[in-house]
This record gives structure tokens, C-alpha cells and sequence, in this order.
């Protein structure tokens, strides 16, 4: 059984002039320990489904259809207060910007000492202990010079290591990671993806890491699923889909990474835009940017296909299709 | 911090320079001082003897620093009409008014506060509607009007409150030095309330809609997300963690607000017939009493002046931002 399993999640925004879907029909499960990242463009559904997850979609936003199972139990049905003590004890969340996911009024000590107090049954004076410990371990220089610090005296990647700080107080098995560090410099990037990894060897901890930046999966990542429009367009092995991508989303999408090393005349783009969610076109909702787009991906919308180590949801991959093409040739 | 507060203590002295200025002005240039002293029958030399001897044939500077001399020693100069020390008017009048003033700003931020966290927490709710409805006539309808209604109301229909004066007799006020208080007896509290509300109303509405507004703001940010997924309590996020940071705007208003208290209370001193200096002021303007308009002048712009030095000073006790650095951040 894995640690998440997120079966036909399907997230909704009721609007004046009818509902939006902005998460729709997706599924993937993460195993105790590993990376699972989740990549799209801006609106393509990635940081709702994270969202969604923890319980704390806007309304209107609401989970609409779908099931996601944290250690095998229903978690998406549950009273709020139940949800608040699976956050930050079973689920631990990271947002992309640092310098305002603290609030700028308490010490960071404070803060840390308030989640863990939260969580635990642990005295104040051992729960600052804790709080010590856990700024070490993500690595805060002089933590207990630090501990007494407000976030604006710290800098962008030490803030963000104070919030994982935060996100690991109680111990979680699963951290959602929406874009950790996109606000950051390369080099603080690195060393806080560094972090991320380690945390899920040394302790089972599995992530979620949800960016738009391919480099960023490849090199954190075990499996990656990559969504298009509220969609996953495909899901597998790291090596797989950024080696050797099936769906053509994904294909634009790595022609679109600059490597060094590669012999290439010029980077190639995907043409046009993803369509908004007011207008997801009929079939296939890549469809209008698909160099091999053919009839079919005009009339049906195609759900996920097994594969050997992955899904696609492409009809170039159906098996009938496949079979098709193979008596044209 | 220290740096900044002598810089604002500079600022403050300023301003109350520029506005005894003004009531030194008032003082020497509106009618003749000496006409407003003497009766008719006073013949010319001795308003000469009585003008050489007051020094209003020094020149213009030396008179005003002597008026500034006067005011550093409490002195004000005497009341035309009850002549006596107008500082003694004061005393007599001041606590009625610092009493009804801070009863009616504790009520309005007590209640603002409340009311504008429930309307941002529970914004679709009936009752956060009526809130709102309701405050809109609050800041729209004029303070006499109020107070009118207010005793229309509850003193004259209903009988439930005293409709005007600060005590029932002498045994309801309590003297403290030279304080007079009305707020130590049960019935100085039955007469305090409907002139509070009255006063209080506007600066309510005010604060009410103003936290909403700052709540609602705050309620959208990161930190308050984060807190969320952090899985602390609602109590936690909504008044540890928002409620805070809408603080250092409502502690703005509310300071200046106070001050607007103090000078609005004549409107409301007049309609419940309370004998505070809003009352002194208005027999003053009466009968051209110019000491006793000149020492109110002064009196509010130093409640506004300091009023405004300790919500500069309340802003770093909120904001750790604002406050020096105690090292320097680094990567």
C-alpha cells in the first residue's frame, strides 16, 4: 500500500457563468520515502491537486469527485478539525515564497515552538529543545543564536530552511513542496533540494514537490508526473519521462530545457498557450498544439494508458491505435 | 529607537510652539485684553498703568515667551468671566471629560474590534450583514442626533438610564487629589453610558469596518496559509496570528481617533448637559472668554501631540521590523 494514494481527484470552482474544473480526474499514488514530482505549466492544476490535499482549498473550491487515501484512510471526507491535526503532524506543506510564509511578528523560535506545541504533548522548554534541534537539522548556522530571530533578520534560503523547520515539527510522513525554491537563488535552490532528499532517506519521508522547472524534477525527483489543463498528461520513472518522453507535451517540454553538453542548433518551444479552463477544447485538451494530433484526440478525451513503467494519456499509445498504426506500416 | 524618539519629541515640541503661538495670537490681537479686563468707567491712564504693568507694551517676542514661560508652569492666566485661574477650570472639568473620552474609545475598540473580526471571520453570515448595514448608518448619522435619540429612547421612554449630568449629588464623585471621579459609584456609571455610546459610535463603526478590512487583507497572505497547513487551531491562526497584523493600522486610527474624541466631546457634552471643558469651551466662545479658549487650544493639540507620540512608540512594541537591527542578516 503506498503512503498517498489519490484515486480520480477532481477539484471544482463553481462561477457565475458555471463551473470550472481545475483538477480533473487525476491519480497517483506516492511510496513511503520517495520524491514525487509534479510539474506543469502556471494553471495547469499542480498546486491545487497539492491543495487539495491538505484540506485547504479556497472556497468556492471544493474536491469534487475522487478519493485520496492517506496510510489506506479516507482523508478528503473528514470534519475540519480532524483534517487540522492530520496538517503539519501526518502532512507537512512548503510554499513557494519564503519571505512571506512567516509571520513577520513572531520569532521564528516561537513559531516552531507554537506548531510542535501543537502536535505534541511536549513541555515549552522541551518543545524550544525541539525547535533547536530541528533548525539544525536543516541546517541553520548558530541555531541557537538564530532561534531568537524575526524572519525579516534572515535571508531568503534560510527562511525557507525555517520553514521545512516548521513542516517537519512533528515528524510527517508526506511533504507537499509547492515550488520550494523558486524564489531562490540556484545555488540556495540546491542545497535545499539536497535537504528535501535527504529528508526522505533518513526518514521515509515521502515529498511531493510541485515546480514548473523540469531541471529541478530531474535532478530531486523519483517519479514525476507532469499535468497539462487539470490533466495528468503523463506519469513514470524520472529516467523514463525525461529521457525518453512518450506524450508530446512532454517531448515540447524537454525540448524546451537548455543542456549543456547537447548538440543543438536552437531550443525548440511549443507553440500556442494552454487553454484556459473556461475553454478546454473537445478530446484531447493538448490537442491544438499537437504536432500528431489525428481525429480521434478531436472527439475523445483519453484517460491514462498503462504502460511498462509509467502512464500516458495519449491516444498515439492505445493499444488499438498502436495496432492501427502498426497495419498502416 | 532612542534616536527616533527624540526626533518625534523635537517634532511634538514644535507643533505645541506653533500652537501657543496661535493661542498667544488669539490672546493679544482678538479685541483689546485690557478692555475685556476693566469695567467702562477705567480712565485711560489707568489702562496704561494696568497695560505697562501686564508688559503688552513689551515687544511681540518677549510677550510670547513669557506666555510660553506661563504655560510650562501650568499657568494659563485668569477667566474673564469666573476670574480665576483658568488651570483651576481645568482641573475642575478636565476629569469629566478624560472619563467620558476614554470609556467611550475603550467601548469603541472593545466592541470595534470584536464586530470587525466577526464580520471577517463569518463574512456571509445574516448577522455580519446587519453589522454592516447598520455601521453605515453609524458613520453617516451626526453625533447630536445620536445623543438625541439615544435619550429619546432610553431616558425618556423607557426609563432606564438618567438622560443628562455626570452624578445624581455630590456623594456619587469621588475626589482623588484634585481628580474627580465618577466611575467609582454605580450611579456615575448609569450616567456615563449613553453619552459614551454617543461619542463612541462614530470611532466604533469606524474600527469595526477598518479591522474587517486589515482581517480580510491578512487572511489572504502566505504566512496565514502556512500557518493553516501547519495545522494550528482556528483560535490560533485567526487571533495569534491575523488579528496581530492588522494591529499596527488600528492602533493608528484609534490614536487619532482619541484625539477627535476629546475635541468632539462638546457636541456631546452639550446635548447630555456633561460638565467637561468641551462644556468650559463653549461658555468661553459665549462670553469671549479668550484665556480660558487659548488654554482649551493648547490642552487638545497636547493630547494630539502626545497621543501620536505613543502610537509611534506602540508601532515597535507590534513590529519587530521596525525596531534596530540586532545583527545583520546574512546567506
Amino acid at each position: 500500500m503506498a503512503l498517498l494514494e489519490v484515486d480520480n481527484l477532481r477539484v471544482e470552482f463553481p462561477t457565475r457563468r458555471g463551473t470550472l474544473v481545475a483538477v480533473d480526474d487525476v491519480s497517483f499514488a506516492i511510496d513511503e520515502g520517495e520524491v514525487l514530482g509534479v510539474v506543469g505549466e502556471s494553471g495547469a492544476g499542480k498546486s491545487l491537486t497539492g491543495t487539495a490535499i491538505i484540506g485547504l482549498l479556497e472556497p468556492p473550491g471544493r474536491v469534487a469527485g475522487g478519493e485520496i487515501r492517506l496510510e489506506g484512510k479516507r482523508i478528503d471526507k473528514l470534519p475540519p478539525d480532524q483534517m487540522r491535526r492530520i496538517r503539519g503532524a501526518k502532512i507537512g506543506a512548503i510554499f513557494q515564497d519564503p519571505l512571506t510564509s512567516l509571520n513577520p511578528l513572531y520569532r521564528i523560535g516561537t513559531q516552531i515552538v507554537e506548531t510542535v506545541l501543537t502536535h505534541t504533548d511536549l513541555t515549552p522548554t522541551k518543545a524550544r529543545m525541539r525547535a533547536l534541534e530541528l533548525l539544525k537539522e536543516v541546517g541553520i548556522p548558530a541555531a541557537e543564536h538564530r532561534i531568537d530571530h524575526y524572519p525579516h533578520q534572515l535571508s531568503g534560503g534560510m527562511r525557507q530552511r525555517v520553514v521545512i523547520a516548521l513542516a517537519l515539527c512533528a515528524n510527517p510522513r508526506l511533504i507537499i513542496a509547492d515550488e520550494p525554491t523558486t524564489a531562490l537563488d540556484v545555488s540556495i535552490q540546491a542545497q535545499i533540494l539536497a535537504l528535501l532528499r535527504r529528508l526522505g532517506r533518513d526518514h521515509g519521508t515521502a515529498v511531493m514537490l510541485v515546480t514548473h522547472d523540469m531541471g529541478v524534477i530531474a535532478e530531486t525527483a523519483h517519479r514525476v508526473a507532469v499535468m497539462y489543463a487539470g490533466r495528468i498528461a503523463e506519469i513514470g520513472a524520472v529516467r523514463q519521462v525525461v529521457g525518453r518522453p512518450r506524450h508530446p507535451y512532454t517531448v515540447g517540454l524537454m525540448g524546451s530545457i537548455p543542456a549543456v553538453g547537447r548538440d543543438q542548433e536552437r531550443l525548440t518551444q511549443i507553440d500556442g498557450a494552454m487553454p484556459r479552463l473556461t475553454d478546454i477544447p473537445r478530446g484531447c485538451a493538448f490537442n491544438p498544439r499537437c504536432p500528431h494530433a489525428f481525429d480521434r484526440c478531436f472527439a475523445d478525451r483519453p484517460d491514462p494508458i498503462a504502460m511498462a513503467d509509467g502512464k500516458v494519456a495519449c491516444w498515439r499509445f492505445d493499444q488499438a491505435e498502436a495496432a492501427a498504426e502498426v497495419g498502416h506500416a | 529607537m532612542a534616536a527616533f524618539i527624540v526626533r518625534r519629541l523635537i517634532q511634538a515640541t514644535l507643533v505645541m510652539l506653533v500652537v501657543a503661538l496661535i493661542a498667544f495670537l488669539l490672546f493679544n490681537y482678538v479685541g483689546d485684553p485690557i478692555n475685556n479686563m476693566v469695567g467702562q468707567d477705567t480712565s485711560a491712564v489707568e489702562r496704561e498703568q494696568l497695560r505697562e504693568q501686564l508688559g503688552l507694551n513689551d515687544p511681540f517676542y518677549i510677550q510670547f515667551g513669557r506666555f510660553v514661560e506661563h504655560i510650562l508652569e501650568g499657568n494659563f492666566g485668569r477667566s474673564y468671566r469666573q476670574s480665576r485661574p483658568v488651570e483651576d477650570m481645568i482641573a475642575d472639568y478636565l476629569p469629566a471629560t478624560l472619563e467620558l473620552a476614554v470609556v467611550s474609545a475603550m467601548m469603541a475598540l472593545v466592541f470595534g474590534v470584536a464586530m470587525g473580526v466577526y464580520t471577517a471571520l463569518k463574512r456571509y453570515s445574516a448577522f455580519s450583514q446587519v453589522l454592516m448595514t447598520v455601521s453605515l448608518i453609524g458613520v453617516s448619522l451626526p453625533t447630536f442626533l445620536i445623543g438625541i435619540i439615544l435619550i429619546q429612547i432610553f431616558a425618556v421612554e423607557l426609563h432606564w438610564l438618567p438622560p443628562q449630568g455626570r452624578v445624581g449629588g455630590e456623594d456619587d464623585l469621588v475626589h482623588i487629589g484634585w481628580w474627580t471621579t465618577g466611575l467609582l459609584s454605580w450611579e456615575g456609571w448609569r450616567r456615563i453610558i449613553l453619552p459614551a455610546i454617543t461619542l463612541g459610535l462614530f470611532q466604533m463603526t469606524l474600527i469595526m469596518r477598518l479591522v474587517r478590512a486589515e482581517m480580510l487583507e491578512v487572511l489572504r497572505t502566505d504566512f496565514i496559509k502556512f500557518a493553516r497547513a501547519r495545522g494550528l487551531s482556528d483560535r490560533s491562526v485567526h487571533f495569534g496570528h491575523a488579528l496581530k497584523n492588522t494591529l499596527v493600522p488600528v492602533i493608528t486610527i484609534t490614536g487619532l481617533q482619541f484625539g477627535t474624541i476629546i475635541a468632539f466631546a462638546i457636541i456631546t457634552e452639550r446635548v447630555f448637559n456633561w460638565p467637561g471643558v468641551g462644556q468650559m469651551f463653549l461658555d468661553a466662545v459665549i462670553h469671549v472668554d479668550i484665556p480660558v479658549m487659548a488654554a482649551y487650544l493648547v490642552l487638545i493639540a497636547m493630547v494630539f501631540v502626545v497621543v501620536n507620540l505613543v502610537v509611534d512608540i506602540l508601532y515597535f512594541v507590534v513590529d519587530p521590523r521596525l525596531r534596530v537591527e540586532r545583527s545583520t542578516t546574512g546567506h
